[in-house]
């Protein structure tokens, strides 16, 4: 302890002494032990301080080896020559005046031999040139407005200095003569040339802004004469001519005629049917496009980002306006661009119009319609008088507008006949139920009253009433209405499930319920998956409860079936994921699974919901193994049990058969062998017969091709 | 008191005094009424069953405290196992099942010297009852003992075992509070209960509780090879289960178990992904192919089966063999040739590949390719489409974790489904005309609308 005591003050103070920063960070310090302590020697180096050393070896390495390093094979040195560049004690301005100096001195005596007249400023009566030229240009453009010709005096005076001022003064008509005799030179000439031009293009321009005025000025004047002149000649005229002629002149109709197809602007002409079915056609490629790209599910990401261009709501509003718009259109065409509106277009629309109304009538909804004609009718009427205002020639208004009453009547009459047969098909007691229809319905705000308001109907009153629903109701006419007919949809949905449930299933009424569900869905489809989306949960709970109950599922009922084949109608199952549609794959591929098959009517259901998944799977060629295994499943308990396990086909043999023809010629084959399959066991499976091993080897025979 | 009891007629007839032939008299009546409640353990009433158990079992408690008979020599402790195993054959009928009342009795399983002469009690009667119905199965019989003796918990510790019913001294020198005689009246009435034929479905009970709550508990393991091997060979659900049981052997006490892969390669058959135990077996198979020294063709033909299989599972086992199988190729990079075969099988027919062979070194596997895989790229579920789609990328190195994937089932997958939510809902563009109103629809020609 003693012999250790004084070194280790020693170090202490020692380091202290050499570092007066204070007290070192110990993981800092090294210290170098000494195996003998020997008196009286100097120990320098027992504490090293290994970074403070090696920052300071960098820090000298930087500021002479890296430099050295810089500079090695580099031969050129940058030298800067400014003078007193980096002299501080030399004001800037004595800097310049020095440079310039130097930069003198040395031009000084060096002829630039294309530098012809480098100081030299040239000069006439004193002033210098240069400032003559930029004064002259001034002259020219003043010059312009006033006609002096482009010798005037004061041109050339600017130009020559005008002989100075005693020169001028003297001058009369002589000098003038004289300096027109006196031959000038080469660069006068020129600009003289140029003056003159400029000036004649200056003339140009000023006549020309007044006749442009001028007819503007016309032109309003002449349109208040011919307002005058409109109004008052037709009317005296008229009266004249109704008399006189009832007949319009033919030759005038198509001039006029003519006339106005040659305003009709080419964009907003009706579209011919070609032209619509090949937008129609193009439309259906750039869906089937986007299907194909869904199916595929590459770019799932993106297509989240950039909304899908079927925008829904785009795609309802144009379901419902599409009519209308185009009706109201046509009218605003022949109102608004053209200030007197042809009564022929309007016969043309109104032609068209009862066509329409006619396939609508056909369609069953003939009061509605009715209705609508008289209110158009009236709004034409209204508009013809309006119109009729702005005529010049009113006479053939008036008589197409007759003729296009008595076409109207024809038609209706027409129409009419139309109607009186189709009701006499009709029964007479639905015809008197039908009047009583009310035009307006406002949506149900229950499936109760939804209900109530269907009962009775027959299934045509009832897709009356859901159309006519949907129309007094639509988004755009008030706010609220959205959320009331997303309600719809469920409600309808709920009321097939029930109309499946019945005891005698209703199936031909919800085939024809089908289309106002489509529509619907093609409205709002946000809800429309939520509703279905929430039926298939219960359903898959339902199994999952009765799983735990009783060990094994039951089939669904119809009404769930129906829900899965609605499934498949309103959203495209081909896609790689779908909200809706995967929920409804895995729902269907446990039902094939999990279910028991215990009579005759599972074996329908699980057939049934094979062609359902056959379906989904029929354009995306999907791989569904719960499929395959059903089917197998189904053969297996129809071979008679002596013969299950028999040596004719055994049931292994049937299941690499099956996965071979599914897997390796990826489903062309299965598609057709799938139906095929499923005919043959429903021949068995309807007349109870075994499925031998003589019939499933015509099955696999015939599939065998 | 003490000795054994002679018989009433003797003491009463006899010439002893009148204390004595009081007590002994007292005795008889005691014996009188045990027997008068053993019976009772019979009864059609639950609650009548339930008292007489529990007045039987106060007997023992109090005979355990005061003993009838003296202690043989000095330092044994009198234990009333002769009335124990009346109770215990009570609680094992032959010919009803008595599940209620051995939950009830659940409570005496409790004390260490109980739970101990039920053992043996238990063997005995098994011995004793089989030995009488040789062939004729007995279903309630071992359905009752299964329930009594699955029932047993075994302390894990000697330091556990404080819980007596007999309070005397010296109990630290008896046999009973030694844990290694607990272990081995354990192991004997277990080895007694499988010696006989099981009904299938206590089969499996027996083989899901083994490898947890038998064998850590026997005192020779490796004794239950034989039952192992036998199950094992059963085939079908027992096999796997089995598998369980025999893992603990070959890993914790070197059981060598010859064609060991063998059988497993021969226990994948088209239910394995369908089954309850799915999650139980693949967690083992992981466990047993994650040996790096297997040779290429085992796990090839591995790889094979697994995927040929693959083709008929229901996708949430599709899920876990998906990855499972990949990480089968990151172990065995030897295997990668079957992922990458230009110009390899790709139908059923070309297939080297021999499913039927049961050798593995025999099916040809490493000439073949992972085509049914590439088929899975075609699936329905978007997900084990996702999964397969695994093979066209290059495999990374770091294995995929499928314990979460093994107890994977489909009404998760849909609920999965259901509450995933899109901002946009596609929609069909097809006009409808109908419910069976598309074209080519196929429901046209199978269904009407009737």
């Amino acid at each position: 302890h003693r012999a250790d005591h004084p070194t280790g003050s020693r170090r202490v103070s020692e380091a202290s002494l050499a570092w007066p920063g204070g007290p070192h960070n110990p993981f800092e310090v090294k210290v170098n032990r000494q195996k003998f302590n020997i008196l009286g020697r100097k120990t320098k180096n027992d504490v090293g301080l290994p970074g403070v050393s090696r920052s300071k070896a960098i820090k000298k390495r930087t500021q002479t080896l890296l430099k050295e390093y810089k500079e090695k094979e580099k031969t050129n040195v940058f030298k800067d020559k400014r003078f007193g560049e980096y002299n501080t004690k030399i004001s800037p301005e004595e800097k310049m005046i020095k440079r310039f100096t130097l930069e003198r001195q040395q031009n000084y005596g060096k002829k630039n031999i294309y530098n012809l007249n480098e100081d030299e400023e040239l000069t006439h009566f004193g002033q210098s040139l240069a400032e003559i030229e930029k004064l002259n240009d001034i002259i020219d453009s003043d010059s312009d407005t006033d006609e002096r010709g482009a010798l005037s005096a004061e041109l050339t005076a600017a130009h020559f200095g005008g002989g100075g001022g005693l020169l001028r003064k003297k001058a009369s008509s002589e000098q003038e003569d004289e300096e027109e005799e006196k031959p000038k030179s080469r660069k006068e000439l020129i600009e003289e040339l140029i003056a003159k031009s400029k000036q004649e293009k200056q003339e140009r321009q000023s006549r020309r802004e007044s006749a442009l005025e001028l007819t503007e000025k016309l032109d309003n004047d002449w349109k208040e004469i011919q307002t005058l002149m409109a109004r008052k000649p037709p009317k005296s005229e008229r009266k004249d001519k109704e008399a006189e002629k009832p007949k319009p002149d033919e030759y005038d109709m198509i001039v006029r005629e003519l006339g106005f197809e040659m305003k009709a602007k080419p964009s907003e002409r009706m579209k011919t049917e070609e032209e619509l079915a090949k937008e129609e056609e193009a439309r259906l490629q750039k869906l089937e496009a986007d299907r194909l790209r869904r199916m595929r599910g590459i770019d799932e990401q993106e297509n989240k980002k950039k909304p899908s261009h079927v925008s829904a709501d785009d795609l309802a509003d144009g379901f419902i306006l599409d009519k209308d718009d185009r009706r109201l259109l046509s009218y605003k065409d022949g109102k608004m661009n053209i200030e007197n509106v042809e009564e022929e277009e309007d016969k043309e629309e109104e032609e068209d119009k009862e066509e329409e109304e006619e396939q609508e009538e056909e369609e069953g909804e003939k009061e509605d319609n009715e209705n609508e004609e008289g209110e158009e009718e009236s709004a034409t009427e209204d508009e013809e008088d309006v119109a009729s205002d702005n005529h010049s020639d009113l006479e053939s208004d008036l008589e197409s507008e007759e003729e296009a009453a008595g076409n109207k009547e024809q038609k209706k009459q027409k129409t009419n006949e139309n109607e009186s047969q189709n009701v006499e098909e009709l029964d007479p007691k639905m015809e008197a139920a039908k009047s009583e229809l009310p035009y307006t319905f406002a949506v149900p705000e229950s499936y109760e009253k939804f209900k109530s308001l269907l009962a009775g109907r027959t299934v045509e009153q009832q897709l009356i009433i859901l159309e006519r629903i949907q129309k007094c109701n639509h988004p755009s006419l008030a706010v609220g209405n959205k959320t009331k007919l997303e309600k719809l949809f469920g409600f309808l949905l709920e009321y097939i499930g029930e109309l499946a449930t019945l005891d005698l299933p209703e199936l031909k009424t919800i085939d024809k319920l089908i289309l106002p569900l489509y529509n619907l869905c093609q409205m709002f489809p946000e809800a429309a998956s939520g509703n279905i989306k929430f039926v298939l949960r219960d359903a898959a709970h339902e199994m999952e409860e009765v799983i735990e109950v009783k060990g094994r599922a039951t089939f669904p009922g119809l009404d769930t079936l129906i829900y899965l084949k609605i499934t498949s109608l309103l959203f495209p199952t081909s896609d790689f994921w779908h909200p809706v549609v995967t929920p409804a794959f895995i729902y269907m591929s446990q039902l094939l699974t999990k279910c028991r098959i215990t009579t005759l009517q599972d074996v329908i259901k699980g057939l049934f919901i094979c062609s359902l998944l056959l379906e989904y799977v029929s354009l995306s060629k999907r791989f569904v193994p719960e499929l395959i295994n059903f089917l197998l499943g189904v053969l297996h308990i129809s071979l008679p049990k002596q013969q299950a396990q028999g040596e004719f086909v055994s049931i292994n043999e049937l299941r690499n058969f099956y996965i071979s023809l599914s897997c390796s010629s990826l489903f062309c084959s299965f598609k057709t062998f799938m139906p095929s399959c499923a005919r043959v066991l429903f021949f068995f499976c309807v007349l109870e017969l075994p499925v031998t091993p003589f019939s499933t080897s015509l099955v696999l025979h015939f599939h065998l091709y | 008191m003490g000795g054994s009891l002679p018989a009433e007629e003797d003491v009463l007839s006899g010439n002893s005094s009148a204390e004595d032939k009081y007590k002994a008299w007292m005795r008889h009546r005691y014996n009188d009424c045990v027997e008068c409640l053993s019976e009772l353990l019979g009864h059609d009433s639950f609650r009548v069953k339930e008292s007489s158990l529990c007045t039987l079992m106060k007997f023992v408690e109090l005979e355990a405290e005061c003993p009838l008979v003296a202690e043989q020599w000095k330092g044994s402790i009198a234990f009333p196992h002769h009335l124990l195993k009346v109770v215990v054959n009570g609680l094992i009928p032959i010919h009803e099942d008595a599940s209620l009342l051995i939950s009830r009795f659940q409570e005496y399983m409790e004390f260490d010297d109980v739970r101990y002469f039920v053992m043996k009690a238990v063997t005995e009667s098994i011995g004793q009852v089989m030995q009488k119905t040789k062939e004729r199965p007995l279903p309630f019989y071992q359905q009752n003992v299964f329930s009594l003796i699955s029932s047993i918990n075994m302390p894990n510790k000697e330091r556990d075992m404080v819980k007596f019913m007999v309070k005397q001294d010296k109990r630290e020198e008896w046999k009973v509070s030694k844990l290694q005689t607990h272990k081995q009246a354990f192991e004997r009435m277990w080895l007694t209960f499988l010696k006989y034929q099981l009904p299938s479905g206590l089969y499996k009970k027996v083989l899901v509780i083994l490898h947890d709550s038998i064998l850590p508990h026997m005192n020779e393991p490796t004794l239950m090879i034989d039952f192992l091997t036998v199950a094992y060979g059963v085939g079908g659900a027992i096999s796997l289960l089995a598998l369980n049981g025999l893992f603990i052997l070959i890993h914790q006490h070197n059981l060598e178990y010859p064609d060991f892969y063998k059988k497993l390669y021969s226990l994948l058959d088209p239910s394995i992904y369908h089954v309850k135990y799915r999650a139980r077996f693949f967690h083992l198979a992981d466990l047993f192919l994650s040996s790096s020294h297997l040779p290429a063709y085992l796990v090839a033909a591995f790889i094979k089966r697994l995927s040929r299989l693959a083709l008929t599972a229901p996708p949430e086992a599709l899920l876990m063999v998906i990855p499972f199988i990949c990480n089968l190729f990151r172990r065995h990079p030897a295997c990668k040739v079957l992922m990458h075969r230009p110009n390899g099988p790709q139908d059923l027919s070309e297939d080297p590949y021999i499913m039927e062979q049961e050798e593995p070194s025999e099916s040809r596997a490493l000439e073949s390719s992972v085509w049914e895989i590439q088929s899975l790229q075609n699936h329905y579920h978007p997900d084990v489409a996702h999964a397969a789609a695994i093979l066209k990328q290059s495999l990374s190195e770091i294995e995929d974790d499928i314990s979460g994937l093994l107890e994977l089932s489909a009404s998760e997958l849909f609920d999965k489904e259901i509450k995933k939510t899109s901002a946009n809902v596609p929609l069909e563009f097809e006009q409808v005309r109908g419910l069976f109103g598309k074209k080519n629809d196929i429901f046209a020609e199978h269904f009407a609308l009737d």
